[in-house]
């Protein structure tokens, strides 16, 4: 038994510093954005969540040509371009994907200068593969203490918007008439999102962010109609992939090609999607009633 | 008899309607005392891309009163319940819509949209959305108390809703989902209910039941219900007055006042006759020099519906 968790956790998993800071921030990181991620699917949002993602890729980049923490780039042009978005009308049914399109278009011509100039002026060769595909195992624990702070944040946001989130999400107009701000609210909910993907494009990577915000919050739809349950569904398997993809990314240090290991962001994401697949199994939908039960007209 | 019909039958008791607010009927009562208006609609012209849709609309809803807005397909009652809520700005005019003796934190209106798209994806049980009716613009996750329970199954129940609320919303019929849509806007006692087209995803019977459980509520707890449909027939039995759309114009009064053939085919701007067979009424476009035709689209003819 022992012998066979040793083959799974290699030795020294939990001894080493990286990984332990890893495990935490990038635990955090899954669980917002796997409850943020919920209120995006169902609000149909995930364009503008993708864009955001790849718009932090431009302060990410942008922040490396200046030489201070990416982090700051990437939350900080997130809350910009969200900012800019609503301006632009994304509540308009129609505004919302010219309007996150948009901004998307311009953001990403910036990344493009910047990552430019990051690999020719400066020598930070490896800011544009850790802007683009994430560096879950070189977070310092300072930064690992401000990604704890904002995630708090982001989770306070939605839980207290959970119900106006809610309804404005089945329509508008209800929740207009039923007294929610529903601009406001909008407007809060993509700032808490941009949050979300700029802490995991540190983590898992800028172009792979969308994936911890959709995928864990698309598997959890099919495993309760509960919206509760499904929220906390959703954090918890973003958390699960996370952890494995550590995990795994630790132990494929041993793997051919070897002595390289392999990027952590690609088993997140491969994790992702898998748990994705097997809810989709007709068994899933059925156990938690996702398909509708006609029991009842039967008698 | 199958499950549903009992649960709809059950549903329609009236002690369950009235046991579910006492709060509402002492303020309804009250009301009463005073008469005064429950909504006003002074003078209301809308323009939508530069054409009037609207032209000075008047009327009045009284405390418990229930009225019909009928009109056909794009008479505008959809734009005049949206300006009626204030998602619409009008071009002229204003709505008084009066909310007093409320209690604390119950809006004054509630509102069934004509569409709302409900995603089978969606994690939402139908007890859920009826809940976000109650409390939907708090901060924070909502707790799952007795008393919160008991209201929202009280509530489906009284719509006939109680054997589907625990399964998703977007998984329902369109006349469960109405239902639902329906205890969504009546569980936070809103003094005013506006119903967009509740009646068009109904079959004979729920359309029946719906406009019976809404009379009941009207009169048991003196809400002011403003509802509209394309079609008056269903209504007349529990109508106390109407609201008849046509040419941007509207005329009001009693079903009597209103749907007759002076008053009509001024509104409609062409001569139409009004016909009473078998207790319908049925409205018919014609000149005497051909085949008369019920009166469809702002006046223009449309074919004859096979039940004529
Ligand atoms: N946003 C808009 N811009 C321009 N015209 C509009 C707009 N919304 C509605 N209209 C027009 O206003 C008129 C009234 O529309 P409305 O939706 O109020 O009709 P309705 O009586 O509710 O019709 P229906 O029975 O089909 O629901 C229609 O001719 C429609 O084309
Ligand atoms: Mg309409």
């Amino acid at each position: 038994m022992t012998h066979l968790l040793r083959m799974i956790v290699e030795p020294g998993f939990f001894g080493n510093a990286p990984v332990r800071v890893a495990l935490l921030a990038g635990g955090v990181v899954a669980l917002v954005s796997g409850v943020v991620g919920m209120f995006t699917v169902l609000r149909g949002q995930a364009f503008a969540g993708h864009a955001l993602a790849d718009i932090g890729a431009t302060g990410g980049s942008g922040a490396f040509l200046a030489g201070i923490n990416p982090l700051w780039g990437f939350v900080g042009i997130g809350v910009v371009a969200a900012g800019i978005m609503e301006m632009i009308g994304i509540r308009r049914p129609r505004g919302r994907d010219v309007a996150t399109g948009i901004v998307l278009g311009a953001g990403l011509g910036l990344a493009a200068l910047f990552l430019y100039w990051d690999a020719t002026f400066s020598n930070t060769t490896g800011a544009t593969i850790s802007v683009l595909f994430g560096s879950m195992f070189v977070i310092s624990g300072s930064t690992a203490g401000v990604i704890v702070v904002f995630s708090l944040l982001a989770l306070t946001v939605v839980g207290l918007l959970y119900r106006p989130l809610l309804l404005s999400s089945v329509s508008t107009d209800m929740a207009t008439v039923r007294g929610v701000p529903v601009r406001i609210t909008g407007l809060l909910y993509l700032l808490a999102m941009a949050v979300a993907v700029s802490l995991a494009a540190l983590t898992i990577g800028a172009i792979l962010s969308t994936a911890l915000l959709v995928g864990p919050a698309a598997t959890a739809l099919r495993l309760t109609s509960k919206t509760g349950l499904a929220v906390l569904w959703s954090g918890l398997i973003g958390i699960a992939a996370t952890w494995l993809g550590i995990l795994l990314a630790y132990d494929s240090f041993y793997w051919p090609p070897a002595q390289h290991g392999w990027p952590v962001s690609f088993f997140v994401v491969t994790l992702v999607f898998v748990f994705y697949l097997l809810a989709q199994l007709p068994a899933v939908g059925r156990l938690s009633g996702a398909r509708a039960r006609r029991a009842r007209n039967g008698g | 008899m199958t499950d549903l019909d009992e649960e709809a039958a059950t549903s329609l008791d009236a002690g369950t309607v009235a046991s579910l607010s006492g709060a509402a009927m002492t303020a309804g009562q009250h009301l009463t005392g005073t008469g005064g208006d429950a909504l006003t609609v002074d003078g209301i012209s809308v323009r939508l891309a530069g054409r009037e849709v609207l032209r000075d609309i008047h009327f009045t809803v009284r405390a418990g009163e229930f009225v019909g807005l009928i009109g056909s397909n794009g008479a505008g009652k959809t734009t005049l319940l949206r300006v009626i809520l204030g998602l619409q700005q009008p071009s002229a005019g204003v709505v008084r819509i009066d909310g007093a003796d409320r209690p604390r934190h119950a809006p004054a209106v509630g509102y069934v949209p004509q569409k709302v798209l409900l995603d089978p994806d969606m994690p939402l049980r139908a007890r859920d959305l009826v809940g976000l009716g109650l409390d939907g613009n708090r901060l924070g996750i909502p707790l799952p108390t007795r008393r919160r329970r008991q209201l929202i199954d009280e509530m489906l129940r009284a719509v006939g809703a109680g054997l589907f609320g625990d399964e998703r919303v977007g998984n329902l019929s369109g006349g469960e989902q109405q239902r639902v849509l329906i205890a969504h806007a009546l569980i936070s006692r809103p003094r005013l209910l506006l119903l967009d087209e509740p009646l068009a995803n109904l079959d004979i019977r729920s359309e029946q039941e719906i406009v019976e459980l809404l009379a009941r509520v009207a009169r048991e707890q003196q809400i002011s219900v403003l509802l509209s449909a394309h079609e008056m027939n269903p209504l007349l039995p529990v109508m106390d007055r109407i609201v008849y759309l046509a040419a941007g114009r509207a005329a009001s009064g009693t079903t009597d006042e209103v749907v007759r053939t002076e008053v009509l085919s001024k509104l409609y701007g062409q001569h139409v006759d009004v016909i009473h067979v078998h207790g319908r009424i049925l409205v018919v476009a014609g000149r005497g020099d051909g085949p008369a035709e019920p009166v469809g689209e702002d006046g223009a003819h449309c074919a004859v519906p096979d039940w004529l």
